[in-house]
């Protein structure tokens, strides 16, 4: 008989089911939470798709070949995982650096790569090798770093990230530069530190506004007075709160959302569908989200908790927190806490590539949980 | 495990669940922000956004009235609704939009000179929203586009309603017509009411009773998506049509005047003594009115403001002409009034009269003058110097308020909009009138002519015929009328309106027999300027002739000798009503430069009484 220690510790017999997630290495209640946000995610797509069966074979397949790569990246020992990080992050900056010289040309941006058989955002990549760059550079390092390894972990994080502002997609630079600064503020960051880098970003935000697209600035600015530009660029916001408004405690029912069915709701199968969650279901249909959100994150924090050694430890509360920080920052837009940046809500949101990266993200949790020394510590 | 050189584990990790805890924190915090703007739009300010997204998908669309009939006296059609063929093509359901269009110019049933703005507004328009290619088909192009309509997916003929006027120029003057609502209406009008009204009474019976012909708007609330397409209707609050209105107007009569008129610049309004109806109101030229209500072109309504005998102008109400002649009985009546004078005092007429000290002679109409005349004789000859005389007797103030009484130099009231006051002069007026000081003293002379309603003295066909009419009625005048009754077209409930009588004169009856029996002497008396008008009569008629002297050429018009010459004669004026003891009809007619009245509107005025007399006759 298999033992096993859970999350409290205890040690107690295991049956069929829980030896199979075992062998594996799949994390049961990582896994029942993703899932049921993919299933509730589906649910809300078939209405924001507009009933459209072809789009939800789609995002199923999407999804499928999501877990199977989360599935796959489970079983890579996390020793692997951190002598990858380097070579991983290599080829991911010469694959950026590519997409600025040869991409193609996708939505009027520079994001995507045509490797003949499919198209995808060498960004993605980024997500996840930044955060383990980071961690791989800090893990043998004594903790909190010296201020000149500081200032290379910081330029490790950075160069990917401007890399991809520059293509530009600001609303992935972020998720990639956050990643790799939770690395960071979790790699034991002095407070002091902490705060002089708060200053600096608040000094470096009128070079950063120098810089960015006329798109990107009117979003900024909508984002401080949308009722300026009603039609314009405050459309989306405006359309979204009255959406999330109108469905009240309860909601208007399953595919009864008029924002979103008569199409006022713009984006709503993709970055805006939380709002079409908030009109269909109300409050009670985006607290439960919401709540099934904070149980990924919590889970993949306690994931970090028990990890048992730096990278691990690094990378596995970097994924959750990031994890965490996409949906702060869609869920923030959406409902016009935040400026409109074209992030995905996690698992939801139809679409593509981040689905896979976002779930390779957690196939590393798994395999750091699933990996871990039986051993009391 | 690899153990670091100064790495110290335990302290690593202890700092790193602290970290966690922290972040685990601002994780719980930044949900709890989350939470509270949930809360916030959603609880607290559902009912602000639930109403947003209510506008948003509903919109609420007016659905227009049938704007009520126009019926003459007897319930015959003056003005009615007539679907009209429109030609409309939706750009989303036509596959090739150029050939569609090319095919339809071959094919006749659109204009070249059209594709401009047809593609123009094809490409500004929602694709789903039809294009009017053309505003009217006549029966056969709408017949030809139906045979063909297979061929033009996505094309279509829409009938729609636009106001007909059945007698096309005959009762353009009264009936009026109606037009596109502009801004300026809208100020005047209830906007909310107008939301879905394209057309508006302009002028006419079609203006003065537009609040009851227009009907009350219903609504429809719609279901619209983002694009504003229509989806579904939720809610519908039909239309109130307007009320039929029945004009006192007698479709035949009006006819019968506009015919008797025919070919000449003039006007004939004809009234009911006895409670002020107008029987008929005609203008001519005239215009059709058809042409406004379906859409005017620029071409065609600059010809006819160009038009140098004005169609558009109604005479009837705002032509002012001096009166002439036609003001002697009334003069008369006011010398026996003011008792200046018996009916059977006599006046010597050599032919002309000059005020005493002054060499001027003011001529009388014959050269040679009447001899010796009485009051009768004075009017049936229309004898000039008799009122030469008269006037210098009366003076213009007692002039200027007795003619006042019979309805002249004020506006008589009538309920159709735009009529003028004419003109009666006093010495106020010429104070208040003139700029420089030597022009506002009143000078006798000017007492003189005006004892032959000439000089500034003017007054419209209507105030010709409401003098009469007063007369007729021995002082009782009424208000001058086209509203004969309103029908709701629901119930079928039909109100009559009630004449609204005039203050009574304070007259002497004899003093009106003397004046009506010296007008029947003008058309059947042996010496009458009217008796071979009406030397076969039926009816006795009481009537006067007037020839008005046009004042010069008015500045900035060309000079052209044959069109001038025309232009310089006299108008021709005849006020009459009969029969004389009990009259059913007064008339004033006023053709201009006529010549004669006697030759010219007299029997012009025949052929209209004549006609209602028989038609009234029991």
């Amino acid at each position: 008989m298999a033992v096993s220690q859970s999350v409290f510790g205890e040690r107690h017999a295991i049956g069929l089911g829980r030896r199979i997630m075992l062998g594996l290495r799949l994390d049961g209640p990582l896994l029942a939470g993703l899932l049921l946000i993919a299933a509730f995610g589906l649910v809300v797509l078939w209405s924001a798709g507009g009933q459209d069966p072809g789009l939800m074979v789609r995002q199923l397949i999407r999804l499928g070949v999501a877990l199977a790569v989360m599935l796959a990246v489970a079983q890579v020992p996390p020793k692997m995982l951190r002598m990858w990080s380097p070579w991983l992050f290599g080829v991911g900056l010469l694959l950026l650096a590519a997409v600025l010289i040869a991409g193609d040309l996708g939505g009027g941006a520079q994001r995507w790569l045509d490797l003949g058989f499919v198209r995808f955002q060498p960004s993605e990549i980024m997500k996840l090798a930044v955060p383990m760059m980071a961690a791989w550079y800090l893990h043998d390092r004594p903790l909190p770093p010296r201020f000149r390894e500081l200032l290379i972990v910081l330029l490790l994080v950075a160069l990917p990230a401007v890399l991809i502002a520059r293509q530009p997609d600001l609303g992935t630079a972020l998720m990639v530069g956050s990643a790799g600064m939770l690395v960071i503020l979790l790699g034991g960051l002095r407070l002091r530190l902490i705060i002089l880098l708060a200053a600096a970003a608040a000094a470096l935000a009128p070079v950063l506004w120098h810089f960015m697209h006329d798109y990107q600035r009117r979003r900024v600015l909508t984002f401080f007075n949308p009722e300026t530009d009603p039609l314009g660029a405050g459309y989306h916001i405006i359309q979204s709160k009255i959406a999330i408004g109108s469905g009240g405690l309860f909601g208007k029912g399953w595919g009864n959302g008029s924002q979103a069915q008569l199409e006022f709701l713009p984006e709503r199968s993709t970055d805006f569908i939380f709002a079409v969650l908030g009109e269909e279901f109300g409050f009670l249909g985006l607290a439960l989200l919401i709540a099934l959100y904070l149980f990924v994150v919590g889970r993949g924090m306690v994931i970090a908790f028990q990890a048992q050694d730096t990278f691990t430890r690094l990378l596995a509360g970097s994924i959750s927190l990031t994890f965490f920080v996409y949906v702060f920052v869609n869920t923030g837009m959406v409902t016009g806490l935040l400026p409109v940046v074209g992030v995905p809500l996690p698992l939801v949101s139809y679409g593509g590539t981040s689905m896979v990266t976002l779930m390779a993200g957690f196939g590393m949790l798994m395999a750091i949980n699933g990996h871990r020394n039986l051993l009391a510590r | 495990m690899s153990i670091n050189r100064l790495k110290d584990h335990w302290r690593e990790q202890h700092m790193f669940f602290g970290r966690l805890v922290a972040a685990a924190l601002i994780t719980v915090l930044l949900s709890g922000l989350l939470m509270y703007r949930l809360v916030d739009l959603q609880v607290v300010h559902f009912e602000h956004f639930s109403r947003l997204s209510h506008g948003n998908r509903v919109r609420i669309e007016p659905v227009p009235p049938v704007r009520g009939l126009l019926l003459d006296r007897e319930g015959r059609l003056l003005a009615e609704n007539r679907p009209v063929y429109q030609l409309e093509l939706v750009p989303e359901q036509v596959p090739d939009i150029e050939g569609t269009l090319d095919e339809l110019v071959r094919l006749g049933l659109l204009d070249t000179e059209d594709l401009p703005r047809v593609r123009n507004q094809i490409r500004s328009q929602r694709r789903f929203e039809p294009t009017v290619l053309r505003q009217r088909l006549d029966e056969e192009e709408a017949a030809l586009f139906a045979v063909k309509r297979p061929r033009f997916p996505g094309v279509d003929i829409r009938a729609r309603l636009a106001r007909q006027y059945p007698l096309g120029e005959i009762g353009a003057h009264a009936i009026g017509y109606v037009g596109a609502v502009s801004e300026a209406d809208l100020q005047r009008l209830d906007t909310a009411n107008y939301a879905g009204t394209a057309q508006t009474g302009r002028t006419g019976a079609e203006r003065a009773w537009e609040h009851l012909l227009h009907g009350t708007t219903g609504y429809r609330q719609v279901l619209v998506n983002a694009q504003g397409r229509t989806l579904q209707e939720l809610e519908r609050n039909d239309a109130v049509p307007g009320h039929n209105v029945y004009l006192t107007l007698d479709l035949e009569l009006q006819a019968v005047a506009r015919q008797a008129l025919a070919g000449r610049r003039g006007s004939i309004v004809a009234l009911d003594p006895r409670n002020g109806e107008v029987l008929a109101l005609v203008s001519t030229p005239a215009f059709d009115p058809n042409l406004f209500s379906t859409g005017i072109s620029g071409a065609q309504y600059s010809a006819l403001q160009n038009n140098p005998d004005q169609p558009l102008f109604n005479r009837a109400l705002r032509g002012q002409y001096p009166p002439g002649s036609t003001i002697k009985p009334l003069l008369a009546l006011a010398g026996l009034h003011y008792d200046v004078m018996d009916a059977a005092d006599s006046v010597f007429c050599p032919g002309w009269f000059s005020l005493p000290n002054h060499s001027h002679r003011y001529r009388d109409w014959k050269r040679t003058g009447h001899g010796r005349v009485d009051l009768e004789e004075s009017v049936a000859q229309s004898c000039d110097v008799y009122y030469y005389q008269l006037a210098m007797t009366l003076g213009i103030e007692r002039m200027h308020e007795f003619l006042g009484w019979f309805g002249l130099g004020e506006r008589t009231g009538i309920d159709i909009p735009g009529e003028q006051p004419g003109l009666l002069p006093s010495r106020e007026w010429k104070r208040t009138a003139f700029r420089a000081r030597q022009d506002q003293v009143w000078f006798p002379g000017e007492t003189v002519i005006t004892g032959i309603g000439q000089g500034y003295m003017l007054a419209t066909p209507l105030q010709l015929a409401q003098s009469a009419a007063i007369l007729a009625n021995r002082g009782r005048g009424f208000r001058p009328t086209l509203l004969a009754a309103v029908e709701n077209p629901a119930s079928g409930e039909r109100v009559a309106t009630v004449p609204e009588p005039l203050p009574p004169l304070r007259l002497q009856p004899e003093h009106v027999e003397d004046a009506v029996d010296s007008m029947i002497a003008v058309v059947h008396g042996p010496r009458g300027t009217a008796r071979a008008t009406w030397s076969d009569a039926s009816w006795t008629v009481a009537g006067k002739t007037g020839t008005a002297q046009v004042i010069g050429i008015a500045q900035g018009e060309e000079y052209d000798e044959e069109a001038t010459a025309e232009r310089e004669r006299p108008h021709a004026l005849f006020v009459a009503f009969a029969p004389a003891e009990n009259p059913r009809i007064a008339i004033g007619v006023l053709v201009e430069n006529g010549s004669s009245g006697s030759a010219t509107a007299a029997p012009i005025a025949r052929v209209v009484m004549d006609h209602w007399l028989q038609r009234t006759a029991d």
